[in-house]
């Protein structure tokens, strides 16, 4: 029996030793030679790919979505859409810190809900609703069935730096009246601002919508 | 170019991708776990550990190791978690709570991680990367180990020794799984993936103000997380968080990382049983499978039934735009299929049979080609079931690569078949007849009780994804999930290494006229339908319930 618990004792001892070891290879060494290398070969990647404006400040990362809303009212739950921009995807899946309240870190994430859920189902109504009238203008009326998928609907990580390029087309004419441009100057800013697949069949075609907000404020800048 | 083809070139480049590493990487392996030579750094790591690698094991004695590591391992994990609060590198989280930790310390050491928490609120860079991303390479390659004991078990006779299970761990780590990841990590920083230890820090917006994030050494972490099966986040939005998963190329390479051990291996299997043909015949079953689910998963999400992507115009809820319909299917079906679990848009938005689908890849075993090591062995133990069910139409007795299938194998293999399905449908049945775990679902009716046969299915096979709106941060939940991952992944270890066991005692058995060829495309054929009936019996009444009541609606 003593010889038995002796021989599991070593066992185990073994064990630690074992994992001790181990976590320095692969939880030491091997995370610092990575970022070691990172951050001398891909400095602005391994750090967020943080953009910045025309005046050099920082605005945000290439590839962490951000809202344009106006300031909240008093009296409004949550913020409406600046319709001076380009607008995002719905993010009704991101949350908010509810465990170490200190931050106010994003919490990433998805609506879980499924294709017969009523909460889905009315927020993609009412997201379509409001696409369809934000949209129109006096000479450019906005179908419903011209609402592409990705305006409606929330991405998975609710941090989605991308929409669809038709649904960037979609607002050019709002975006050229609430900012008096041309239509065509604005149609211009989106296909230049349009990335396709990558090698033509890799991802799917898109629009930074960051990269696109920062090139409108400069031709609005510009028309001064 | 549609999307539909656009998603239909990525599968293709995904197999040319696959089909390019599959015979460098598996004789890669065979070699590793096959020569007598010790690597100057893994004889420091042996002086470490205390251990002779050279020493044979018998099964006990391997199965000891490998359950005195791993419950070391899971001990380990729970301290660590315990103490966050007071360790210098933890940004200021706080401790986990008893509950939550145990659950997370099983989760990562049995290669599931399921996450019952928030990555990005709740654990620093010490819990991040010294230890759940440490996991991600131990419990690979404690998978594999065993995985390799059970070829042997095939390829050796009359001896009963089955390797050394501390060299299998360390070469497994040292000679496959680090050099894979450092060239893999940079892959994605180079595509946009984070690698830095700055704290939560603030950013600035393009309408003023600024966002908060954290920073962290996501890339080397999420390079091992796909490699090695194991499917854990970074971030609570996992690879869907464009930090982890910044483009459609890093999406297409992290479905090439889950898929390239699993699918290789079948080769180093080839290799060490002395008959490159037999692991073909694998590879084909697992190929066939995973293809077939592939394109159903294509197909029932480019159709999107149900009521709210009818209203929408597509399945795009909880999908990327930079990945889509065809991107996110294939990298679902991928992850369900191995034991990896991480996720590239949420599965719980999928359509009905889309669901179903990712359910029914981790209900079949998760052996197409199933998890790095689990996969394999969770496979020829398949092989026997289906060389055993041929002997019985021929009324001859069974044998597979020489060794013949008696009494005592049958038994192993299918008490090893019998255990997750009792883990699932129980635990399921349990939840499902009280009243407060019902409580944490989000959705209601069908897709209520898939939300719960999901986190079981997901738990008890070592998957780690979940239909998310299941709130799992509960005692309940954290509790039972983790038993059912404990028990999901080591009993049947048990059952895995005694039939390595007594296979190895084994006279080999000459191979007559008589002898059922299973490296022939019929034998493939068989496996397949062995396993879709073993499996269909098992769950179509529950499947019923939740994901096709749910896609017949739609």
């Amino acid at each position: 029996m003593n010889n038995s618990v002796g021989t599991t004792g070593r066992l185990l001892w073994a064990g630690l030793r074992a994992l001790l070891v181990l976590t320095v290879v692969c939880g030491v060494l091997y995370p610092l030679a990575v970022t070691g290398i990172a951050q001398v070969a891909f400095p602005g990647r391994a750090n967020g790919s943080e953009v910045t404006d025309a005046s050099g400040r920082v605005v945000g990362s290439e590839l962490i979505g951000q809202t344009y809303d106006l300031p909240l009212k008093e009296g409004e739950e949550t913020a409406a859409p600046d319709l001076k921009w380009f607008q995002p995807r719905p993010s009704n899946g991101l949350g908010s810190n509810s465990v170490n309240t200190q931050y106010s870190i994003i919490l990433s994430g998805a609506t879980n809900r499924s294709g017969d859920n009523a909460d889905l189902i009315q927020w993609v109504k009412d997201a379509k609703a409001a696409v369809v009238e934000d949209n129109s203008t006096a000479d450019y009326k906005v179908k419903p069935s011209d609402v592409p998928a990705d305006a409606v609907t929330s991405s998975g990580s609710g941090l989605d730096p991308h929409i669809s390029p038709e649904y960037a087309k979609l607002q050019v004419h709002r975006i050229a009246e609430v900012n008096e441009l041309d239509v065509k100057a604005v149609d211009k800013l989106v296909a230049d601002h349009t990335e396709g697949r990558i090698l033509g069949f890799i991802g799917e075609p898109r629009v930074n919508v960051l990269q696109l907000n920062i090139a409108l404020k400069q031709l609005v800048t510009a028309k001064g | 170019m549609s999307p539909v083809l656009a998603g239909a070139l990525q599968l293709l480049a995904l197999l040319v991708a696959l089909g390019l590493s599959y015979r460098p990487l598996g004789d890669h392996m065979a070699r590793v776990y096959s020569s007598e030579r010790h690597l100057r750094v893994e004889k420091w790591i042996y002086k470490g550990i205390g251990a002779n690698p050279s020493v044979e094991m018998r099964w006990p004695a391997y199965l000891r190791g490998v359950l005195a590591f791993s419950a070391v391992s899971v001990l380990f994990l729970y301290l660590l978690q315990r103490v966050q609060g007071s360790l210098p590198g933890s940004l200021g989280f706080v401790s986990i709570d008893p509950d939550q930790a145990f659950n997370t310390a099983a989760s990562f050491v049995a290669n599931t991680n399921w996450q019952s928490y928030y990555g990005e609120q709740a654990m620093g860079h010490v819990v991040q990367t010294g230890g759940l991303a440490v996991q991600n390479f131990l419990s690979a390659a404690v998978g594999i180990a065993v995985a390799v004991a059970l070829v042997r078990g095939f390829a050796r006779s009359r001896t009963g020794e089955l390797g050394n299970f501390w060299s299998d761990l360390v070469r497994g780590t040292v000679r496959i799984l680090l050099p894979i990841s450092v060239i893999g990590a940079l892959v994605l920083v180079a595509c946009g993936a984070i690698q830095n230890f700055a704290g939560i820090h603030e950013v600035g917006q393009f309408t003023g103000g600024s966002q908060q994030w954290n920073g962290g050494a996501v890339a080397s972490q999420e390079v091992i997380k796909e490699l090695g099966t194991n499917g854990g986040g970074y971030f609570n939005a996992n690879s869907s968080h464009p930090f982890e998963n910044p483009d459609g190329l890093s999406n297409l390479f992290e479905i090439y990382l889950i898929l390239v051990i699993p699918f290789a291996l079948t080769r180093t299997f080839g290799r060490m049983v002395g008959s490159l043909r037999q692991g073909y015949a694998i590879l084909g079953t697992m190929a066939a499978i995973w293809l077939g689910f592939t394109a159903l998963m294509m197909w029932t999400e480019f159709a999107h039934h149900g009521p709210a992507f009818d209203l929408a115009g597509g399945a795009m809820e909880g999908k990327e735009t930079r990945f889509g319909i065809g991107g996110s299917s294939i990298f679902a079906v991928a992850t369900t299929l191995t034991s990896t679990g991480a996720v590239n848009s949420f599965h719980s938005s999928y359509t009905g049979f889309g669901g179903g689908i990712t359910m029914l890849g981790m209900q079949l075993g998760e052996i197409a080609p199933g998890g790095v090591g689990s996969g394999l062995y969770g496979m020829l133990i398949m092989a026997i079931i289906a060389v055993f069910i041929a002997g019985l139409m021929v009324g001859r007795t069974p044998e597979y690569l020489g060794k013949k299938i008696g009494t005592r194998e049958i038994k192993f293999a299918a008490c090893y078949i019998l255990i997750t399905p009792a883990l699932v449908l129980g635990f399921t049945a349990v939840a499902m007849a009280l009243n407060t775990p019902s409580n944490s679902m989000t959705n209601s009716g069908a897709h209520g009780f898939s939300e719960i046969l999901y986190a079981y299915t997901s738990g008890a096979n070592n998957n780690g994804s979940a239909f998310a709106g299941l709130n799992a941060d509960t005692q309940w939940f954290n509790s039972t999930i983790g038993i059912a991952m404990l028990l999901g992944r080591f009993l049947p270890m048990v059952f895995v290494l005694a039939l390595a066991g007594s296979l190895a005692e084994q006279t080999p058995v000459p191979e007559t006229a008589g002898t059922l060829r299973t490296e022939k495309p019929l034998f493939t054929g068989l496996l397949v339908g062995t396993i879709l009936i073993i499996t269909g019996l098992t769950y179509f009444p529950a499947l019923a319930l939740g994901p096709l009541a749910e896609g017949l609606a739609a």
